[in-house]
């Protein structure tokens, strides 16, 4: 064996550098596990949990575990498909997910997760909360109802543009985005469509206005292939259906 | 001997018709279908009493009293319910008035809508009664099969209604499944 320290997952050897987590070295493999609050640009966050992995047997987040030499993971079976599923599942009924009335739909990373589990029905009781819409910024709206507080407008907007311009108010099932304003508004803040919290939101809460159907629906990101081959839609540039403005 | 053609029944609840739309769209497909299966109850024969039937497909979620009455009938009566398309999953389109009360929702349509003449709620008695809320039917009754799509595809439906008339487990491909 060589110097490398490497793990299995699913069976197969992944190598990893001192300090990656299972989920960054199987992301520089080209290993796909799924996830929604996990981008490699940012400091992972562990909080959707889609990540779950199995590693020696016990149930871990891929994105918050570090990668140590001889760990056997496993992600691929039955029943952490299951159990993702069912993390999709409550994702969907806590919001308003109304994916034939999203101009995200076919480009969302949540759809496209849920797509990949095998989602095929939210199984649990609808909350149908109300949530605002804020469509006050002139090129950007902002949809609540889409939120599944994955935080990665927010850690963008405060570690990258500097502006700090999205929060998290509340604890539990109150918690929810806000946006740091007196008025709440996004319309009020310095927001552009050049910030990288423009270019993160993994659903349709975060939308660029007057755009909304340039691809028809059909020929979107994740109509033909599944994410797994794909890739993240925040990861993409414009020109071939992301959100990177590049 | 021929066989016994298996009975199946469909219906639209608070839906568009939409998935029966694309039922439509198997195109010649249906000959094949109509040799297989026979059609008890639905929008396409117009027969009002529901049988005993093999296979419901349920368009729709549940906005009213008829569409509740409706569902239970079919729960009661098909042996396999299926819930197609997006409204009968999730409540769809017409689940986006549960944000609002029921009285919000007919005074915004029936008493500060435009150019209403003598503006009222209607209350004919033979309107089904609203539901404060709209219900995927899985809220209501037990579904056997989940369909989604906006609407699923025709070929989505071929291969739902192929695989489960042969009896073999329903393998959609990833293109046959989308939300949208």
């Amino acid at each position: 064996m060589s110097g490398e320290p490497s793990f299995t997952l699913d069976g197969q050897q992944i190598p990893f550098q001192e300090g990656q987590t299972v989920m960054q070295a199987a992301l520089e493999a080209g290993v796909y596990i799924p996830h929604l609050c996990f981008n490699p640009e940012f400091t992972p966050h562990g909080s959707c949990r889609v990540c779950l992995v199995k590693v020696n047997n016990r149930m871990q987040a891929a994105c918050t575990t570090p990668a140590a030499g001889g760990q056997t993971v496993q992600s691929e079976t039955e029943e952490l498909r299951e159990i993702r599923r069912g993390i999709l599942q409550m994702l969907f009924v806590e919001g308003n997910h109304v994916c034939p009335a999203c101009e995200k739909s076919g480009a969302c990373q949540l759809q496209a997760v849920a797509y990949y589990v095998g989602m095929l029905a939210p199984h649990f009781k609808h909350f149908y909360p109300r949530r605002p819409v804020d469509a006050s910024h002139p090129d950007a709206v902002i949809d609540f109802n889409r939120c599944i507080m994955c935080e990665l407008c927010v850690r963008a907007s405060r570690d990258v543009d500097g502006k700090n311009i999205f929060a998290v108010e509340g604890r539990g099932i109150q918690a929810h985005l806000v946006v740091n304003t007196p008025s709440g508004q996004l319309g009020a803040t310095g927001f552009s469509l050049h910030d990288k919290a423009a270019q993160v939101c993994p659903t349709g809460s975060i939308l660029t206005k007057h755009r909304g159907y340039d691809i028809p629906i059909g020929q979107r990101l994740y109509d033909r292939k599944p994410i797994n081959v794909v890739g993240d839609v925040a990861q993409l540039p414009d020109s071939q259906g992301g959100r990177r403005h590049d | 001997m021929i066989e016994p053609r298996l009975k199946i029944a469909t219906c639209s609840l608070a839906g568009c018709f939409g998935c029966h739309m694309s039922l439509l769209d198997l195109d010649e497909r249906l000959f094949d279908l109509a040799e297989r299966v026979e059609l008890d109850r639905s929008p396409l024969t117009d027969i009002k009493e529901l049988g005993e039937c093999d296979v419901g497909l349920v368009e729709g979620g549940v906005c009213n009293a008829e569409n509740v009455h409706t569902l239970i009938e079919f729960r009661a009566r098909c042996k396999i319910l299926v819930a197609i398309g997006a409204c009968a999953l999730n409540g769809g389109v017409p689940a986006m008035r549960n944000q609002y009360d029921l009285k919000e929702c007919l005074e915004e349509s029936y008493v500060r809508g435009m150019g209403l003449v003598n503006a009222q709620i209607p209350s004919d008695p033979e309107i089904p009664l609203l539901l404060n809320k709209v219900h995927p039917i899985h809220e209501v009754v037990k579904i056997d099969y989940s369909l989604p799509g906006c609407p699923p595809s025709a070929d989505t439906i071929w291969t739902f209604i192929n695989e489960l008339l042969s009896g073999q487990a329903i393998a959609l491909s990833y293109r046959q499944i989308h939300y949208d």
